[in-house]
């Protein structure tokens, strides 16, 4: 194994609020290497975009309380002062936004924003950096970049504004880009576009990705690790093919199993995960998936570490059941009965 | 199928007209529904798939009459309502209620959740207030929240929550229709489901008729009985659903149906994926021909010049194409039977 690229080491990330700490990252550890991508899966709440947006600097602030390290060739970003961070951000990790509508600037043209983005990170001239805005664009595969270059965004449809952000996000060679549900907002067609562009690019670019995302479809087509999160925790962590065809935590199934999948015939009814996902103000005590899971039992009060239980290095998982009791329950969930012809 | 469909639409279209100048002049029109027409039978659920921007919304608010369409005729349990005035058009929408995309937006953050589900009925004049409060609690039980939800404040609730407070609100009346218009894609992945079982059993308790509009076309296939694929104002496909899944007709259906990702790393890998070109065209200038014909692969000629009607093929699946897929001869031999002004 390679030394990763960037490394953490139980990142937590938690913020003071009127109604008390919420504990938005609790202990997350991952490393990333050159050129791989990095998937992290969740819903809503899970934590994984304050991740992503902490290892850019983004969750700064007077409230923000953070621990454990975020290591990127030795240097520790938490640490670093804000104006250094800047440095970092653009030049050396690079962001993409899922929404293409709000994170352009409405009153600039597109190829200002590019051309700020590479002027504030390389003493090179106006013509210069438009020439690489230009080149910038006819990469991401927008049609005549000479002339689109000077249109505004709301000239862009939403899949291209995507292709501008990533022009933006790439317009300074960082070795580490982060796509915070980069497809989310387009529509199936576009993201396979999208989501082709990204994988290409990283290999062109020589780029690591860190892909988030709650469509664990996109996520099979374009990670290499996967991390599942829940509740501001990794609840487990795996090669692609670890989770999606031997995932050991009963979270990961309910996800497989609450979608409707083309690939298999109808199901009668979608499987559900009961409840909501706790506040994390005051998370269950234990496993923070016990109230809402079906195989819970009296050990689960009792918080499991993320350790590896499989006979695969790498695959971890924070569940107190064996692994034999793992693999005969968990087909229920994630193949529901389908519908009788 | 049994006599007359619940809601049937022949040849609706609504243009917007848009406006310039100072005399505010239209200069042009954007084609969002054009030339579409359908039936859905009572207890059915109609999907209606694609992009955005292919008039899948408008058509959906144009069939209750939230647009009124620009040509074309709505028939509501055999009764024409296009031209109904309001006041006559006002005891048939006990009949159809909406189900909108986005919960934060569309119930209204200073009422509370009592006063949002009890207002169509107060509109309608439905029994007093102590029996509607009544009927309020239990249908915030029947769509799994609890009655002593009555006195909050949507801000209060998470969004699966808030389009539950939607459904019920949309269930206060007692309707046959539901329009759905993305009911489900704000939410997350184990909300969503969880919602989905809910439009379900409601189905079944209920008999209610849905026309679900949505762009997953995984949910789409999981709640529909028939599909309509849109493209730019037009249906360009229409095919119970798993015949539509196992057989697409037009091009544009096999293209989206492959860009919809599978969360399987091997059979992803394996499987062969088309990745259209480009985005869909504007709707003011719609291309000539076959709408698609810019972005689809097995264009020809006659594709650029010629508009493809919608033809069966036989199993109540239609499609409009020159060069349709998957179809034997022997069903092309028989093909030519006009379609849908159907049943």
């Amino acid at each position: 194994m390679s030394e990763p690229l960037l490394e953490v080491k139980d990142l937590s990330v938690s913020f003071a609020t009127e109604d008390g700490t919420v504990r938005a990252v609790d202990g997350v550890s991952f490393g990333l290497e050159r050129g791989k991508v990095l998937g992290i899966v969740g819903e809503s709440g899970s934590g994984k975009s304050v991740t992503a947006m902490t290892l850019m600097g983004l969750t700064r602030g007077v409230n923000a309380r953070f621990g454990g390290e975020v290591l990127y060739n030795g240097t520790n970003l938490l640490e670093v002062s804000d104006r250094a961070m800047q440095t970092y951000r653009g030049s050396e990790l690079g962001m993409i936004f899922q929404d293409p509508m709000t994170s352009l600037n409405p009153v600039y043209r597109i190829g200002e924003q590019i051309v700020e983005a590479i002027r504030a990170h390389e003493k090179i001239g106006k013509a210069a950096a438009r020439r690489r805005a230009i080149e910038l664009l006819h990469q991401v595969g927008i049609p005549n970049p000479e002339s689109r270059v000077d249109n505004f965004p709301h000239e862009f449809s939403g899949g291209m504004r995507q292709r501008a952000m990533i022009a933006i996000a790439l317009s300074c060679n960082p070795s580490i880009l982060i796509a915070d549900e980069p497809t989310t907002a387009l529509d199936v067609t576009i993201q396979a576009q999208i989501v082709d562009l990204i994988s290409t690019l990283k290999d062109e670019f020589q780029s690591s990705v860190i892909f988030i995302t709650h469509d664990l479809g996109v996520i099979a087509e374009i990670a290499d690790e996967i991390l599942v999160m829940y509740a501001g925790r990794v609840v487990e962590q795996g090669t692609k093919r670890d989770i999606f065809y031997d995932p050991q935590m009963p979270y990961t199934w309910g996800l497989l199993g609450s979608i409707p999948r083309l690939d298999r015939p109808r199901v009668k009814r979608l499987h559900t995960i009961k409840g909501m996902p706790p506040s994390l103000i005051n998370p269950p005590e234990g496993c923070r998936f016990r109230p809402r899971c079906p195989h819970a039992f009296e050990k689960c009060a009792e918080e499991p570490v993320l350790e590896s239980r499989v006979d695969a290095p790498g695959h971890l998982d924070r569940c107190w059941l064996t692994v034999d009791e793992k693999r005969a329950r968990r087909d229920a969930t994630i193949s529901p009965t389908t519908e009788a012809a | 199928m049994s006599d007359t469909p619940l809601i049937e639409v022949r040849r609706v279209k609504k243009y917007f007209p848009i406006r310039a100048g100072i005399l505010q002049r239209e200069v042009a029109r954007v084609h969002a529904v054009d030339d579409v027409s359908f039936a859905v039978h009572e207890g059915e659920t109609l999907g209606l798939v694609g992009e955005s921007g292919c008039g899948k919304s408008t058509l959906g608010r144009t069939i209750i009459r939230l647009y009124e369409p620009t040509a074309g005729e709505i028939l509501f349990q055999g009764e024409h309502i296009e031209k109904l005035g309001r006041r006559r058009m006002r005891p048939l929408r006990r009949e159809m209620q909406m189900v909108f995309q986005d919960p934060y937006a569309s119930l209204n953050p200073r009422k509370r959740v009592g006063t949002i589900v009890s207002d169509p009925m107060r509109i309608h004049g439905l029994g007093d207030r102590a029996s509607r409060k009544k009927q309020v609690e239990e249908l915030l039980e029947t769509v799994g929240l609890s009655p002593e939800h009555y006195n909050r404040f949507p801000h209060e609730f998470s969004g699966g929550q808030r389009q539950r407070i939607g459904l019920a609100r949309a269930l206060a009346l007692r309707p046959k229709l539901i329009i759905a218009d993305e009911p489900v894609s704000a939410l997350d992945v184990s909300i969503q489901s969880q919602m989905l079982n809910l439009l379900e059993d409601l189905q079944d308790e209920f008999q209610l008729t849905y026309v679900f509009v949505a762009h997953d076309l995984g949910v789409v296939r999981h709640v529909s009985d028939r599909i309509a694929v849109m493209y730019l104002g037009k249906i360009v496909e229409l095919a119970p659903a798993d015949e539509l899944y196992s057989r697409p007709i037009m091009p544009y259906t096999e293209a989206l149906l492959s860009a919809v990702p599978i969360p399987d790393p091997d059979l992803a890998e394996r499987r062969e994926r088309i990745v259209l070109e480009g985005d869909v065209p504007s709707p003011i200038n719609p291309p000539t021909g076959c709408r698609f014909h810019p972005r689809c692969r097995y264009a020809t000629e006659i594709c650029k010049t010629t508009e493809p009607p919608l033809v069966g093929y036989g199993n109540s699946h239609f499609a409009a194409c020159h060069h349709p897929l998957n179809v034997g001869a022997a069903t092309l031999a028989t093909v030519g039977e006009p379609a849908p002004q159907q049943n």
